[in-house]
């Protein structure tokens, strides 16, 4: 019997058996040997059968398109079931991208998915160009045409959406109509090609929520004899081969994965033979490689790629079996190496068990166990990682070293669809973390560490500047987070211009440095609709990043709420505690604030405070300061919101 | 005739059908398995070029209407079968 068939019985006799993550983990093997049109009904049916055990990430994925899509699809899902992710698909109809995104009856909208992927190909959007007809002033209307047509697409999409959207490249031909006069002299079709997809990238830039797949970029990486299939196209208007067809399908879920909060905060690195080759205890500094040289060079490219994670706001962690004195000996002995051991915001160089460190290095660093990547050469070490840990995304490496790096880079757990300030700057913070926490031991009483402090509370209105960071925070936020309700850019934009909806963030900084933008509050009128009774104020969304909590920064929030209220004239303030497995250290909140519980669902609790009896105050060791709002309605983006986010939040409840 | 590629060809076709093997025979067409649409067909191709490493023409394509037929032309195709 072949491997690929003693491995499908294994994943069916652990599913037979409710073994869900051995048989995810088969899949997982299964996948990576063999992907394929073959295989891909095959690693549907057990996603079918693994996405609710496994609590796979659910995610509506629309493809308008303007060539046979459907053949991808199938591998799009079994790719996307391996990286735990349960999408739902729909294409549009052949061609009909236009049509699909400007009428306001189509299916598309009516359908309310999560991301839309606008696959058009050149020789749909501007068949001229692609064929190489017509001359300099043709090819010049051609570009400006196909840019307006893509800015109206997406003026029109986003009045009445709030999803995201990946738009492809376009697509430069293998062979252009006039041979190598075609780079020769302006008005070729290259350089017409290249001028498009810059102008689609200024309107992505410009645009919340709008990615860039570079479509063209994935054909020349797969080489683009072995990307096209022109007897396909002809036949059944399917313009790749099967090679291709896979290329795209992993490309779309380096997207999707960061879209549905598939992402890994931290990247747990075993040391000997992973970040250097050679043995640390046995080599010695002057023994082990991770040099420009080969064989160095491969374990130079890891360090690199590691550093290029740590630039999007992953936290590095050491996790490797040595005596802590010999790794430390090769950092010192080779200053010249990309990565430095204070690049790592938490170290395990022990003897222990890899599970059992990696555990205390999440619960060190604040993150859930899910949230943790994990990068090991030896397999004996990631399979029991995969057995003991399956929450982990431990990432597979082939036997060449030199195949490391590339296969680091190609992780979809570690990227991130924009970094921010806070991304960028996350491993200084935790640095300041731990003179905190020597603070506080240091410290009489916990009120006088309050007071060592010295915390300034910013409380300030959305502004386009912060809008990013607010969604992300409400995305990855999980444990100081009252409703743990997810919204993306759009959504927040959306809500800030609503009347009667305030979207606040808040900003902490002490002593020891700035914190950044660690809080969100959303407030909408209660219990809302034209007709109700006035007078109330709910919250929807109170969440502050475990970088702040246990600081009583969240009284200084609820005081602000409550001065603001009153200030409106209001009686009541209330708001929902959703419990999840995570939210525990927010369970409190509104009790310990004076609030009383004004009903339960299955869902949660529902807790209000009246606000004629209410004494909610600012802790005598904040200096809470608030920035005034600059007009209420005004637009935080170019295009209107539609309201129907109300009534998606009112049926959630 | 029996084609040392059907029961390969069988496995393939219930994959790509998401039905039992038992349910895919040998004279197995689309008047037989209702799912066997125009695009199926073409994910079928594609699943059978893959496994055995052929390209089909577009006329085999348009002839292949039934498990049998497929496992034939791959005898044309290939000599040795890549599954075991």
């Amino acid at each position: 019997m072949s491997d690929r068939e003693q491995l499908r019985q294994e994943i069916d006799q652990h599913l037979e058996a409710g073994r869900w993550n051995r048989a995810q983990a088969g899949l997982e093997r299964l996948w990576a040997e063999h992907a394929g049109p073959a295989l891909a009904g095959y690693a549907a049916a057990a996603c079918e059968r693994l996405r609710g055990p496994l609590r796979f990430h659910p995610l509506r994925v629309a493809v308008l398109r303007s060539f046979t899509v459907e053949p991808v699809l199938p591998l799009l899902r079994a790719t996307a079931a391996v990286h735990r992710l349960d999408l739902t698909v729909k294409a549009g109809e052949f061609n009909a991208y236009a049509q699909e995104l400007l009428d306001p009856q189509s299916w598309l909208y009516a359908w309310a998915p999560d991301a839309v992927i606008l696959a058009a190909e050149t020789q749909s959007l501007a068949p001229a160009l692609w064929e190489g007809c017509g001359g300099a002033s043709e090819i010049r209307s051609t570009v400006d045409r196909v840019l307006q047509e893509y800015c109206e697409w997406l003026r029109v999409f986003r009045s009445r959406s709030h999803a995201y959207v990946l738009l492809h490249t376009l697509e430069q031909p293998a062979q252009p109509a006039r041979g190598i006069l075609d780079c020769q002299a302006p008005g070729g079709q290259a350089e017409a090609i290249r001028e498009i997809n810059a102008g689609l990238c200024r309107l992505a830039a410009e645009s919340a929520g709008v990615h860039i797949v570079d479509y063209d970029g994935l054909a020349a990486n797969c080489g683009r004899a072995r990307w096209r299939d022109e007897q396909r196209w002809a036949t059944v208007k399917l313009p790749l081969r099967p090679e291709g067809m896979l290329a795209l399908a992993a490309e779309w879920v380096r997207y999707l994965c960061p879209i549905a909060g598939r992402s890994a905060k931290v990247l747990a690195v075993d040391l000997d033979g992973t970040l250097w080759g050679g043995v640390a205890g046995e080599d010695g500094p002057d023994g082990i490689r991770a040099d420009r040289e080969y064989p160095g060079i491969a374990w130079w490219n890891v360090q690199r790629a590691l550093l290029d994670v740590k630039g999007r706001g992953i936290l590095l962690a050491v996790c490797s079996k040595n005596n802590r004195e010999d790794a430390a000996a090769v950092f010192r002995g080779h200053p010249e190496m990309p990565v430095r051991l204070e690049d790592f915001a938490a170290e395990r160089i022990n003897w222990a068990d890899k599970p059992s460190n990696l555990r205390e290095i999440a619960a060190e660093l604040n993150v859930g166990i899910e949230s943790i990547a994990f990068l090991d050469d030896n397999p004996a070490e990631r399979e029991r990682v995969r057995r003991e840990l399956p929450e982990v995304t431990v990432i597979d490496l082939p036997d060449d070293p030199m195949g490391f790096a590339p296969a680091l880079r190609a992780c979809p757990e570690l990227e991130r669809l924009a970094v921010l300030e806070e991304d960028a700057g996350r491993s200084r913070y935790y640095a300041e973390q731990r003179q905190r926490a020597a603070a506080l031991s240091g410290a009489a009483s916990v009120e006088d560490y309050y007071r060592s402090l010295r915390q300034q509370v910013e409380i300030a209105p959305v502004t386009p500047a912060t809008l990013a960071r607010a969604a992300q925070l409400t995305q990855k936020t999980n444990q100081f987070n009252v409703t743990t309700r997810r919204y993306s850019e759009q959504a927040l934009a959306a809500m800030a211009e609503t009347p009667g909806w305030d979207v606040y963030t808040v900003r902490v900084k002490d002593r020891f440095g700035d914190n950044g933008l660690v809080g969100v509050m959303i407030t909408r009128p209660w219990p809302g609709g034209a007709d109700a009774e006035a007078g109330g104020c709910e919250i929807d969304t109170f969440l502050l990043s475990c970088r702040v909590i246990s600081r009583t920064v969240e009284s200084a929030m609820l005081a602000f709420l409550v001065e603001e209220c009153r200030a409106r004239g209001l009686a009541k303030l209330s708001g929902w505690f959703l419990p999840t497995a995570k939210n525990a250290p927010a369970a409190d909140i509104y009790r310990k604030h004076g609030f009383e519980i004004a009903g339960t669902s299955g869902a949660g609790t529902h807790w209000t405070l009246d606000l004629a009896r209410a004494a909610v105050a600012c802790p005598e060791w904040i200096e809470l300061s608030v920035v005034p709002r600059a007009g209420h309605g005004a637009p935080l983006r170019a295009t209107p919101p539609p309201p129907e986010f109300i009534a998606e939040r009112a049926n959630a409840q | 005739m029996n084609s040392p590629h059907l029961d390969g060809v069988r496995r393939i076709f219930a994959d790509v059908f998401q039905l039992p093997l038992e349910q895919i025979a040998p004279h197995s067409s689309p008047e037989t398995i209702p799912a066997w649409d125009s695009l199926q067909h073409l994910n079928l191709v594609l699943a059978l070029e893959e496994e055995y490493h052929v390209q089909f023409t577009p006329e085999e394509i348009e002839r292949m209407l039934s498990v049998e037929l497929a496992a034939e032309m791959l005898n044309g195709k290939c000599v040795a079968s890549k599954v075991a």
